[in-house]
């Protein structure tokens, strides 16, 4: 014990008035005494799987009187028809709106139900999933899991007027997309990589909504929502085995279907060059470069994760520090190498520059990239990543609700339950050559499709000084005759 | 799964009697102390997992700026993580020196370029090179981003701070071994600030007001209508800044800022975590003990005069539609404080809110639509705001119609049983559903504190919301809602989109 520790454990059981002055300090950070962090381990959940294929999660937690959760089932956009984009939007609108066939419990009931007791029953539409989630005071658990049970295992009523709801909902969303240069760049810059009617990058339409019928979202329901195809997560006050028993109770003898089927999807060539979207009400450039990334399950995950925090991962990474503090080109500059559970994320660097430097800010980027195939990682640059990493991830485990969404997350994609605990191991073993080998192997500075919104008569310099130019034309398509008014 | 017999158990003993919601189990673990010096510390234990969470909140946001200096207070946000004379140079005396000299050259070349008689443009680019040069000699003593790295290699999370109308505010976490290293480094960045790189960082925030401001509809529009609303009041004044003021002011500006405002007196530290008030107090004493006592600034003088006449501004802009209308109310801390909050709940949260059923559920005008009190801050007297983003086809007019209607309904008649009841409870669960993490609490407790000189108001404030009465909420809606005392702003399409797809 070090004399602070000693005047610590003094002031601790003596009193609470201090001596003021009388308290050594130190202006050296270097002299700080860091004593150990006390040993945590996060509790894990409890896993149960039902006999026809639910399977539970459980994290009890007594902290406030609330009790927490969600069902995620298989099946999302990516599943959906091409000429139905936004079928599962709707899906997940209507599903809770439009309620359940229960009597009072049609949606405009359930609003008000739930809403007097301040709980919440939500229903979304993702990517790979769709979701009931619910948010309430311990002592309304009953009523509100009732509620998620009948949502569940009865056919929702989608009435025509909340699925008008939902459509016109989502055409305001359309509608609105050009107004947001940053929406603009994420969502074109998707559909350059992935391709524009690839699942994991294409959009929705005035026709592609219109195009959604009731029968459909009755035939999604049908499809997919089976206890084989949901994970439930559930956390709060409760105790855990008492829980167990309470859903076993409402889902064990609700009968298997047929298992969501593993989305297929082909990922296309690389499409690389300058894309250019002209857009004449910004004083600011949006650049984002982007091609193929990886899966989470890569053999190089940890050293691609140090890769990622030396690139972008913070304040003192080499974007901010090169690109932001010493260049100042740039408040907002961002970058990485993304790995997706089941299908190749994007590898991505991006920034917003004033359009007098866009073409300055589109060098100072790729020079980036080649810095990091280049230039190798330093010990220095290596010790301060893994440092952080390893420091902060505590982060990631300090409640039980972030631990649960983790595992959740994991065993929903097929992923073993024990990579928060391998974590901190996997990190350490990373060496800077490491590094400098994943960043020559992943990335391609010649296979970045580099997407550029922005006001092009105020460039520094014209985009084709740096090669052959595309246009992206982002006019949104009017609703077909057919399905106008 | 090995540990679940182990983790049953644990469970078991953790559930404690203590209801962890209410007041009476904060005071058991909510401490305050207020040093020598002024500044006020809030200690809150919550010891589930070891990590602390700190939040400073100064009492000084761009509330005191005036034209000319516009945008300072976020500026010197930004300035404070630029280190210290120890934390960020290779050699603090050298550099010191080099930045004094980079000021003389700055006020000799702004005051060039600004000059309009005898404006000479070779004077003016001799000047700017003058100064280029001196900022590239102070530079070359700079270790950039030191500060931040530091933070984050010691495994600091969440590393950030802002800037509103009201206060500006800084935050993070470390685990919890780290607790005296924040307090060395939290209160070196307020003893002695040091101001390098300031005017590559001015660069970095002109960016961030092209990103916020000038390249969204709906940044350009709330720019021009609290611009509008306030005619006397800073609160007319862009938090982001001017950009001609942005470009012109200086270190030097902004260590005057500092200088007034950053006193101990203007400060709340909040701590909470895994940590007790017998560790914490004495480190705290101790750092920030350093910073010297100075006077409070006085109360801001100017109040925003009776608004005489409905005012409006219009964009005519290429995108979406827009409608915004506020009316000014008291400053919080107003005996009708809570009953704006009840007003706002009935209004907007949920599906059963009346602006929801109405705009979006029935007549489909709008896809989203509120309305909300404390705009742009609350500290001061501010504006309840109402606001409709329209659906395809639909006209910004159609969504303030069906708005004044809803405003006539709550001064004409009374809520009804179901509707006050719902605020009520709903301000009793959103308080329990707030005390979940390290950082949103130390960010309740050090606002409440810094504002009203107790954390204990996060509570009241509740208990307040529960004795609104219906005769409450037709008085107030009658004194607030009026033609007089509104300010309109919208973005009007140039180009109207094609009606809804059915």
């Amino acid at each position: 014990m070090n004399l602070g520790q000693c005047l610590v454990a003094a002031a601790a059981t003596t009193t609470l008035l201090f001596p003021g002055s009388a308290w050594p300090q130190t202006q050296d950070v270097g002299a700080i005494a860091i004593p150990e962090l006390r040993s945590f381990r996060p509790e894990q959940p409890r896993l149960v799987t039902l006999p026809n294929g639910m399977v539970l999660m459980l994290e009890p937690d007594q902290e406030l009187p609330l009790v927490r959760g969600y069902a995620l089932i298989r099946g999302g956009s990516r599943d959906e028809p091409a000429d139905k984009v936004g079928l599962v939007s709707i899906y997940g609108q209507a599903w809770r709106t439009g309620g359940t066939k229960v009597k009072g419990h049609s949606g405009d009931e359930l609003d008000e139900l739930l809403e007097n007791k301040a709980a919440l029953v939500e229903t979304a539409g993702g990517l790979d999933a769709t979701s009931v989630s619910w948010d309430c005071m311990k002592g309304d658990f009953d009523a509100v899991m009732g509620i998620v049970a009948e949502m569940l295992r009865t056919e929702p009523v989608f009435p025509q007027d909340k699925i008008e709801l939902a459509k016109t909902q989502i055409s305001s969303a359309i509608a609105r997309r050009n107004d947001d240069p940053d929406a603009i760049l994420r969502r074109e810059s998707r559909r350059l990589v992935y391709g524009a009617t690839s699942p994991y990058a294409r959009i929705d339409e005035y026709t592609t909504i219109s195009a959604v019928t009731r029968d459909d979202l009755v035939a999604w329901h049908r499809r997919y929502v089976h206890p084989n195809n949901i994970v439930m997560a559930v956390w709060g006050d409760f105790d855990a085995r008492q829980m167990e028993r309470r859903l076993r109770q409402m889902f064990a003898d609700w009968p298997r279907g047929t298992p969501a089927q593993e989305a297929k999807i082909s990922v296309p060539a690389a499409r690389p060059g300058y894309y250019l979207v002209e857009k004449d009400d910004v004083t600011q450039s949006k650049i984002q470069m982007a091609h193929l990334g990886l899966r989470r399950d890569t053999r190089d995950f940890y050293a691609i994760e140090v890769m990622n925090e030396v690139l972008g991962g913070g304040f003192g990474s080499r974007l901010m520090t090169d690109v932001r503090a010493k260049q100042g080109l740039a408040y907002h500059v961002w970058g990485g190498l993304g790995m997706a559970y089941d299908y190749p994320g994007l590898f991505r660097v991006g920034m917003g520059t004033k359009s007098d430097t866009t073409v300055r800010g589109i060098e100072a980027l790729l020079a980036e990239v080649d810095a990091m195939t280049q230039r190798p990682v330093s010990e220095t640059e290596l010790a301060h990543a893994k440092d952080g990493l390893l420091n902060s991830f505590i982060f990631r485990i300090d409640s039980r609700e972030k631990v649960l969404h983790e595992e959740v997350s994991d065993y929903f994609h097929g992923y073993p339950l024990d990579l928060l605990e391998r974590y901190m191991d996997g990190v350490r073993a990373v060496s800077a050559s490491d590094v400098t080998r994943v960043a020559r192997e992943y990335l391609h500075k010649d296979k970045l499709a580099v997407l550029v919104v922005g006001r092009p008569s105020d460039f520094d310099r014209p985009l084709t000084s740096l090669g052959p130019v595309t246009k992206v034309d982002i006019t949104i398509p009017a609703p077909s005759d057919a399905s106008a008014r | 799964m090995k540990h679940l017999a182990a983790c049953a158990l644990l469970s078991l003993a953790l559930a404690a009697p203590l209801a962890a919601q209410d007041v009476a189990s904060f005071e058991k673990r909510t401490s305050v102390h207020t040093l020598g010096n002024g500044l006020t510390v809030v200690v809150c234990e919550r010891h589930e997992a070891p990590v602390v969470s700190f939040f400073t909140y100064v009492d000084v946001g761009a509330d005191r700026e005036v034209p000319g200096i516009t945008g300072l207070a976020h500026m010197f946000e930004h300035m404070a993580f630029k280190g210290t004379d120890r934390i960020g140079t290779t050699d603090y005396k050298a550099e010191s020196a080099a930045l004094g000299k980079v000021e003389e050259a700055y006020r000799a070349y702004d005051l060039e370029r600004r000059r309009t008689v005898a404006h000479d443009e070779t004077k003016v680019k001799g000047a700017e090179q003058a100064w280029r040069s001196a900022m590239e000699e102070a530079e070359g003593f700079v270790v950039t981003n030191a500060f931040p790295e530091l933070v984050e290699r010691q495994g600091g999370e969440g590393l950030n701070a802002f800037t509103s109308s009201d206060e500006t505010a800084y935050v993070y976490s470390f685990p919890a071994n780290r607790v005296e290293l924040w307090a060395l480094l939290e209160s070196g960045r307020f003893l002695h600030p040091v101001m390098r790189e300031f005017y590559k960082e001015r660069d970095v925030v002109i960016e961030e007001r092209r990103l916020r401001t000038e390249s969204r509809p709906i940044g350009r529009l709330i720019e021009q209508f609290v611009a509008a609303a306030f005619t006397a009041h800073p609160y007319g004044q862009p938090v982001i800044g001017w950009p001609s003021d942005l470009q012109a002011f200086s270190a030097t500006d902004a260590m005057e800022f500092f200088k007034n405002y950053y006193v101990p007196a203007n400060v709340v530290v909040a701590i909470v975590g895994d940590v007790t008030p017998a560790q914490v107090f004495p480190l705290v004493e101790a750092y920030f003990g350093r910073l010297p006592r100075q006077p409070k600034p006085e109360p801001l003088r100017t109040v925003e005069p009776p608004q005489r006449c409905e005012r409006q501004v219009i964009l005519r802009d290429p995108s979406q539609p827009i409608y915004v209308e506020g009316y000014h109310r008291p400053a919080a801390g107003d005996p009708d404080d809570a009953t704006y909050d009840a007003i706002s709940d009935v209004l907007s949260n949920g599906r059963v809110s009346r602006l929801y059923r109405t705009l979006v559920r029935d007549k489909r005008v709008a896809a989203d639509t509120g309305g909300f009190n404390g705009f742009p801050g609350d500290k001061y007297p501010n504006l309840f705001v109402f606001y409709a983003m329209t659906t395809p086809g639909h006209k910004p007019e159609e969504a303030a119609d069906l708005i004044h209607a809803e405003i006539e309904r709550l001064k004409n008649e009374d809520v009804n049983d179901d509707e006050l009841a719902r605020v009520k409870t709903r301000a009793k669960t959103e308080l329990i559903r707030s005390l979940d993490s390290n950082t949103g609490l130390a960010q309740q407790l050090a606002t409440a504190q810094a504002r009203f000189g107790d954390w204990r108001e996060i509570f009241r404030r509740v208990e307040r919301i529960d004795k609104v009465t219906k005769p409450d909420v037709r008085r107030v809606a009658q004194a607030t809602f009026r033609l007089g005392n509104r300010t309109v702003g919208v973005v009007e399409s140039t180009q109207m989109a094609t009606a809804a797809a059915k």
